[in-house]
């Protein structure tokens, strides 16, 4: 079953036509790498995805229904959640306080209610506090739940992303470059993580990387980009193997 | 039932505002307050509610406003205006006031809603411009205002006018509001400060203040998880200015006369509110509460120092630069860090 589907993507800054005619199909569960070099155009699909920029032409559907120009905010809500090449916490807020912002559509009250300090206050913060920890739990975070999300080590934060990006309930996940800064035995165990949160929350995934090791070793189906085209798209072993895609990478 | 750390905290600011009030009840009914302190007991409660709700929008949402004084300016006039038409009516003391109280931060949330809605698609030094230019605008119009009612009816005019028989001035251009009945007292500002702190600390200990505080920290990471940056922008700042037309309240009830004066209601006053919320901790509600109750009292107790009181504002200043320096200086935190070691590294925002 097809999840996300976008046709003929284009976006233009200018003169320069960043992303050019993409055309992307990711199907439910699966883990999909977007590669390619430096600035051909990852992290701008990234940002057309999330209503960030809106497209010059073009469409996303997102389990058949057209989210093309929705709101970032909207976009999440429809079930789209991301996270960060340069890791983007709430940095002055708890470790908790950062999931539980993750949970924040879910778990309602009024303003007012919180002023009123209404029974369904405390029920619904009690709620939120459980569910928060149960997610850092499965991170492994629930040690440092009250810590200042900035005074964790960088590992930790990435992981923080990714939980507080599962909290909002999506039914894809965005990773922009989730190795990125990691030595080789983070990157090997991030690689563990992404498997297990596909497994454990049955999510889609679509990750940027650089690091050929964790795309070769995760994904099931890439699409590399160059200069904003697709140079090759299909299985992850055949698309790694390709002359075309060796020479974009490493030059003749 | 376990206390909460963060109820805690509310909690010792609370006590703190209390034996405050108990102290200067102590020594009022022993005869041990001098009248020009006890003059000083209701603006030290207002400009401390003042601080708290402009830390709403510098501290807990993160911009830079100054038009705080522009919003108390609205609510002075606004209820003000009540106060004077109703003067010679049945209507109780008690009753009166609290329909002003709540005239003028009604008047005041409406002003803050409306500018608001410009002003915050603005961001950093835009936003401290255009908020301080709405303050001026406010506070000038309101000072150019002629509004009266005579036998031919009410007159509203930007010009000095003359009146028809039997009838009275209201608002008297740069006279401003004459005859404004004292209905502030200590008690009930003490009560104001107690309410702001317990409406601004709930929003902030609540899911509300996360999504405020989570736009300040990173605005792009939250709209990515489906916060409505719009809408809690608005709310803080709605919030905060409807707070400081409450004060405006409080203000112009405390004496007879109100201007629309730049020593008042102008930029400057903004400013003033802005330097009690840096010296007490930005995002910090307990440090404004106390830091705009020390530095509004400290000018004034300066005076009290004889041959050297002609150096109040000197010394003033100086002391602003100690505490500016002791609070945010690389070379002091290091310092205060290694002495009150094991402090720190834990949340411990927005106390």
């Amino acid at each position: 079953m097809q999840l996300l589907e976008v046709k003929d993507l284009s976006i233009s800054f200018g003169g320069l036509r960043a992303v050019d005619n993409l055309n992307l199909t990711v199907e439910k569960g699966e883990l999909y790498g977007l590669i390619g070099p430096n600035g051909a155009g990852k992290t701008t699909v990234f940002n057309l995805l999330t209503g960030v920029y809106k497209p010059t032409e073009g469409s996303i559907n997102l389990n058949g229904v057209n989210i093309t120009g929705h709101r970032t905010a909207q976009i999440n809500r429809d079930g789209i959640a991301r996270t960060f090449q340069n890791i983007r916490l709430f940095k002055d807020l708890s470790v908790k306080d950062n999931v539980k912002l993750g949970l924040h559509q879910h778990y309602r009250y009024s303003t007012l209610t919180g002023i009123l300090r209404l029974p369904k206050y405390f029920k619904v913060e009690k709620e939120m506090d459980e569910r928060a920890m149960e997610l850092l739990k499965v991170f492994d975070l629930d040690g440092e739940a009250e810590t200042l999300s900035s005074n964790l080590p960088y590992g930790k934060q990435r992981k923080l992303e990714i939980a507080r990006a599962l909290a909002t309930d999506p039914v894809l996940l965005l990773l922009d470059e989730p190795a990125a800064g990691m030595n080789p035995n983070e990157t090997q165990e991030l690689m563990d993580t992404i498997r297990f949160v596909r497994d454990k929350f049955d999510m889609t995934i679509l990750l940027i990387e650089h690091d050929m090791k964790l795309v070769g070793g995760i994904c099931e189906e890439l699409t590399v980009l160059n200069f904003g085209q697709v140079l090759r798209q299909g299985p992850t072993k055949e698309v790694l193997n390709d002359p075309e895609v060796i020479k974009a990478y490493i030059g003749e | 039932m376990k206390l909460r750390k963060q109820t805690k905290k509310e909690f010792i600011t609370y006590a703190i505002v209390l034996l405050f009030y108990a102290v200067v009840m102590i020594l009022d009914v022993t005869g041990n307050l001098k009248s020009h302190t006890k003059g000083l007991l209701v603006p030290v409660c207002y400009y401390a509610t003042a601080a708290v709700s402009l830390n709403l929008v510098v501290g807990i949402l993160g911009d830079l406003s100054l038009g705080h004084a522009g919003f108390m300016c609205v609510g002075a006039f606004s209820s003000s205006l009540f106060s004077v038409v109703f003067k010679e009516s049945a209507m109780p003391v008690g009753l009166r006031f609290l329909i002003a109280l709540i005239i003028g931060t009604a008047v005041a949330a409406l002003f803050g809603f409306l500018i608001g809605i410009p002003v915050l698609r603005l961001n950093g030094d835009y936003l401290a411009i255009v908020t301080l230019a709405f303050g001026e605008i406010i506070k000038n119009i309101l000072a150019a205002i002629y509004l009266g009612y005579d036998e031919a009816g009410v007159h509203l005019s930007l010009k000095s006018f003359t009146l028809q028989g039997e009838g009275k001035m209201l608002i008297n251009g740069a006279m401003g509001i004459q005859g404004v009945p004292t209905d502030s007292n200590f008690t009930v500002a003490t009560l104001i400060l107690i309410l702001t702190l317990v409406v601004v600390q709930h929003i902030v200990d609540s899911r509300t203040g996360r999504a405020i505080m989570s736009i300040r920290d990173n605005r792009i990471a939250a709209e990515s998880i489906g916060i409505n940056v719009t809408k809690y922008k608005m709310l803080a700042f709605t919030v905060s200015a409807a707070i400081a037309g409450t004060v405006g309240v409080l203000f112009s009830h405390n004496t007879s006369t109100l201007t629309a004066a730049s020593n008042y209601f102008g930029y400057n006053v903004s400013i003033m509110i802005l330097v009690y919320v840096v010296l007490g901790g930005i995002g910090s509600i307990r440090g404004s509460v106390i830091a705009a109750a020390l530095l509004y009292a400290l000018p004034e107790m300066l005076r009290g120092l004889g041959n050297l009181s002609n150096y109040r504002m000197l010394i003033y200043s100086v002391i602003l630069i100690a505490v500016m320096l002791w609070n945010w200086a690389p070379a002091a935190r290091t310092w205060r860090e290694k002495v009150f070691a094991g402090k720190g590294g834990k949340a411990d925002a927005a106390s």
